[in-house]
C-alpha cells in the first residue's frame, strides 16, 4: 500500500478537476526533505464529493492545499477545466482564487476575531467588485440565510457566535464568491457530535443549492463516508486505496483501510474495542519514509517484496483500485497488535493481552 | 468486575459519593448553573461515562470534585465524600494530599495541560517527589518505567525531552504517565482524545483501560461521543444543562434509553453501517443559556417529545429499573412517549417543522 499509480484515474474529459503525480515537499534542517506528498493522483467529476481520509502527517490537507497552490506543488499537475493552475502565473492565478475556496477546521481561529461578520463573508465579493454596494449586500443576506445565520446579526463579530455558528460563517464567506470547487479541510473535527451533523447536513444542502464540487478532508471515516461519493485513504504522501465508500467500507482491501474502520468507536455496547485490530505505532517521519511501501513497518501482512517494490494502484473491484501487493481477502481478519507495536516501539508484543 | 490488579483486598468498595453538588459562577450577567444538583456514586476499579454537548457542565462537575476551580464568585454545595472524606469543606492546602496521590486527572490537549519549558521527566518526578518519600534516582527509575508502562519507545531517552519533540498521541501518553505517577484511585480523563486521531485515540482508550485494570483505579471518562464510552464504561450519566437527566448501566442505556436527549445524541452520529449521503438526524438549536434556564424540562426547547406539562414542570429524576435514572414525562419506548411523538408530528409539522427551522437559524 501507500503507494502511486493513476489505474483508478477516469476519463480526461470527464473530470472538473484532475491531479497527477501530485508531490509536495518542504526542506527541513541539515539538508534534509520533509516528503508531505509523494505522487497523489486523483480526479472530482463536477458536483461530486471527494473525501480524503487518513491520519494526521498523511499528506491529505498538504494535498488540499497543494490543489490550491497554497504552496504551489514540487512538481505534478493540476488541471481545473482543463486549464494547468501549476503554470498560471501569479495574477491570472490571483483571478481565478474566487473559483477556489477553504474551509478550515477551526472555525473560531479561522475568522478574523476584529472585523464583523459582513466584513468577512462579503470581502472576497469586495475585492472583485462583484456588482455594486447593494447587490453585494443582498449576496451576503442570502449566503448567510442560506446558512442559518440570521442576517440581522451580521454586525456582530465572531467571538459572538458558538463553534457550530462560526463554522457556518466560515461557509458562507467560502460560498459567498460562487465558488466552483471548495476544499474542506476537517471542517466537523472539532465540534461536538451534535453540531458536527448540522454541518455535515448544511455542506450537503450548499452542494445541492449551489451545485459545488468539494474535496473534504477529514481523519474519521464514518464522517467521510457519510459525505463522499469516492474516498482516497492516504498515508505518509501515499495513496492506499481509491474507490466509492460502499465497496471500501464493505471490503477494505488495504491492511491500513481495515486499521482505519476498526479504530472508529462504535455506539453500541455489545462491540467491545478489540485491541488486536487496532493498528499500532505511529506513522514514520516523513524526513526518511520506509522504502517500498510506506505502510509495511506497520502492516501485519508485509513480506520483503513489499521493502523494495512500491506498489501501484490498481483495480480490485468494478470501483475499487487498492495499492498493495497482499491486498485483503473478503473476510480476512488481520492481527494487528502484535506487528505494529513491537515493530515500531521496540516492546516484544508483551502488554498486547488486552481484551 | 475484573478482580485482577493490586486493589483486590478493597475491591468494589464505595470510593466516590457525591450527593447534590451544585456549582455555580456569579457573574455579571447572573448566576451560572453550571451544575445543579448532581448525585452520583463510583466504585472502585470502575468506569463512569459523562456524557453530553459543550456547555452541558460535565467539566465543571469533575473539576469541581477536585477542587480545581477558581475560588472567585464560586459557589460550591453538596457533600462530595471521597472514601468517607467530605472533599467540599477542604482548604486547598489539604486538597494538595488528594491531588496526584489519590485523585488525578488527563485533560484534552496534551500540549496545553504539559510544561512546554520542562523536561518530560522533571513533570514525572515533581509529583512522585511530592508525594512519595523516595529518592531522586528512584523517582527516574520510576518516571522511566512509567513512560514504559504507557508504551513510550525509548524511555529513558524521552526523559530528557520537551513536548514539542513528542507527536500528539505521544504526549497524551506522557499525561497519562503524570497522571498515574502516584498510583491515584480515582483517574477523571476530560475529552482524552478528541484532540487525537482516531487511531490513536483508540490505543490511548486501549492503554487507559488496561492501566485501569492493572491498577484498580477508578476512572470518570468525559467525553461528548456516545460512541468513545459505549464499549468502555461500567455505567454511563447523560448531562444536560447542569444536571444528569439519563444514568444506567452501560448496556441498559443503549438497549433501553428513555430520555429523547440520550436518543437524539445517539442519532447524530454518523454510523458506518449507514449508506453514504445519509441525512444526519440533528439536534436543533444549542443548550440553553444556564444563567437564564427554562422553566420546565431544560432540554423542551429542542425535544421532538415535547408537550406543554414539558414546558411548565421540571420532571424529577425517575425510576425506570434499579440503577436507572431519568428526567422526563414523555420517556422513549413507553406509551405516553410515543404518543407525544407522534401528536407532535401530526400537529402539523407546523410547529415542530418551525421550531427545528427558527432553532437552526438562532
Amino acid at each position: 500500500m501507500a503507494g502511486t499509480g493513476t489505474a483508478h484515474l477516469r476519463g480526461e474529459g470527464e473530470a472538473m478537476l484532475r491531479v497527477e503525480d501530485l508531490v509536495v515537499e518542504f526542506p527541513a534542517r541539515n539538508g534534509m526533505t520533509v516528503h508531505a506528498v509523494s505522487g497523489i493522483s486523483l480526479d472530482i467529476v463536477e458536483g461530486e464529493t471527494m473525501g480524503l481520509v487518513g491520519e494526521s502527517g498523511c499528506g491529505k490537507s498538504t494535498t488540499g492545499r497543494a490543489i490550491v497552490q497554497l504552496p504551489p506543488p514540487v512538481s505534478g499537475s493540476v488541471r481545473l477545466d482543463g486549464t494547468e493552475l501549476t503554470a498560471l502565473e501569479d495574477e491570472t492565478l490571483r483571478k481565478l482564487r474566487p473559483r477556489l475556496q477553504m474551509i478550515f477546521q477551526d472555525p473560531i481561529s479561522s475568522l478574523n476575531p476584529r472585523r464583523r461578520v459582513r466584513e468577512i463573508v462579503s470581502e472576497g465579493l469586495d475585492i472583485w467588485r462583484v456588482g455594486d454596494k447593494a447587490s453585494r449586500k443582498a449576496r451576503v443576506d442570502e449566503v448567510l440565510e442560506a446558512v442559518g445565520i440570521d442576517p440581522a446579526n451580521a454586525g456582530r463579530r465572531p467571538h459572538e457566535f458558538s463553534g457550530g455558528q462560526c463554522q457556518r460563517i466560515s461557509i458562507a464567506r467560502a460560498v459567498a464568491t460562487e465558488p466552483k470547487l471548495i476544499i474542506c479541510d476537517e471542517p466537523v473535527s472539532a465540534l461536538d457530535v451534535s453540531v458536527q451533523a448540522q454541518i455535515i447536513n448544511l455542506l450537503q444542502d450548499m452542494k445541492d443549492r449551489y451545485g459545488l464540487t468539494l474535496v473534504f478532508i477529514a481523519h474519521d471515516l464514518a464522517v467521510v463516508k457519510n459525505v463522499s461519493d469516492r474516498i482516497v485513504v492516504m498515508y505518509l504522501g501515499k495513496m492506499c486505496e481509491v474507490g466509492d465508500p460502499e465497496s471500501i467500507y464493505e471490503r477494505p482491501s488495504h491492511p491500513y483501510t481495515a486499521a482505519l474502520l476498526a479504530a472508529i468507536p462504535e455506539p453500541d455496547p455489545s462491540q467491545r474495542p478489540d485491541s488486536q485490530k487496532v493498528l499500532g505505532g505511529e506513522i514514520p517521519s516523513p524526513l526518511a519514509p520506509p522504502s517500498g511501501c510506506r505502510f509495511r513497518t506497520r502492516c501485519p501482512k508485509a513480506q520483503e517484496r513489499c521493502a523494495v517494490e512500491e506498489p501501484v494502484l490498481r483495480k480490485v473491484d468494478s470501483n475499487q483500485f487498492v495499492a498493495c501487493h497482499f491486498p485483503l481477502e473478503p473476510d480476512e481478519e488481520l492481527e494487528f497488535a502484535k506487528v505494529g507495536i513491537g515493530a515500531t516501539i521496540g516492546l516484544d508484543g508483551d502488554g498486547t493481552d488486552l481484551d | 468486575m475484573s478482580t485482577t490488579g493490586l486493589g483486590g483486598a478493597t475491591s468494589n468498595g464505595r470510593l466516590l459519593e457525591v450527593t447534590d453538588v451544585k456549582t455555580y459562577f456569579e457573574t455579571d450577567r447572573g448566576v451560572v448553573k453550571s451544575v445543579d444538583g448532581v448525585t452520583f456514586t463510583l466504585d472502585r476499579g470502575k468506569t463512569l461515562g459523562i456524557v453530553g454537548e459543550s456547555g452541558c457542565g460535565k467539566t465543571v462537575l469533575s473539576r469541581s470534585i477536585m477542587g480545581l476551580l477558581p475560588k472567585r464568585g464560586l459557589v460550591r454545595e453538596g457533600a462530595i465524600q471521597f472514601e468517607g472524606t467530605d472533599l467540599i469543606g477542604l482548604s486547598d492546602k489539604d486538597m494538595r494530599e488528594y491531588w496526584g496521590a489519590q485523585m488525578s486527572m488527563i485533560f484534552q490537549d496534551p500540549m496545553t495541560s504539559l510544561n512546554p519549558v520542562m523536561k518530560i521527566g522533571k513533570q514525572i518526578t515533581e509529583s512522585i517527589r511530592q508525594h512519595l518519600d523516595v529518592t531522586k534516582e528512584f523517582a527516574q527509575e520510576l518516571a522511566e518505567s512509567l513512560l514504559a508502562s504507557v508504551r513510550i519507545p525509548e524511555p529513558q531517552v524521552r526523559l530528557k525531552e520537551y513536548p514539542h519533540q513528542l507527536s500528539g498521541g505521544m504526549r497524551q501518553r506522557v499525561c497519562i504517565a503524570v497522571a498515574l505517577a502516584c498510583g491515584p484511585k480515582l483517574l477523571f480523563a476530560d475529552e482524552p482524545t478528541t484532540a487525537l486521531d482516531v487511531t490513536v485515540q483508540a490505543q490511548v482508550l486501549d492503554l487507559m483501560a488496561q492501566q485501569q485494570r492493572e491498577r484498580f483505579m477508578a476512572m470518570v471518562l468525559i467525553t461528548h461521543d456516545l460512541g468513545v464510552v459505549a464499549g468502555r464504561a461500567d455505567e454511563i450519566a447523560v448531562m444536560y444543562a447542569g444536571r444528569i437527566v439519563e444514568k444506567a448501566k452501560t448496556s441498559e442505556l443503549f438497549s433501553d434509553m428513555k430520555m429523547p436527549y440520550t436518543e437524539a445524541l445517539l442519532s447524530s452520529i454518523p454510523k458506518l453501517a449507514d449508506h453514504s449521503h445519509t441525512r444526519l438526524a440533528t439536534i436543533p438549536g444549542r443548550p440553553p443559556d444556564l444563567v437564564n434556564p427554562p422553566l420546565g424540562c431544560k432540554f423542551a426547547p429542542r425535544c421532538a417529545y415535547v408537550q406543554d406539562r414539558c414546558r411548565e414542570e421540571e420532571p424529577p429524576l425517575q425510576l425506570a429499573s434499579p440503577g436507572h435514572e431519568y428526567r422526563c414525562w414523555f420517556p422513549v419506548g413507553t406509551p405516553e412517549g410515543k404518543d407525544a411523538f407522534e401528536r407532535n408530528r401530526r400537529a402539523g409539522d407546523v410547529v415542530a417543522t418551525a421550531a427545528l427551522a427558527q432553532a437552526e437559524t438562532v
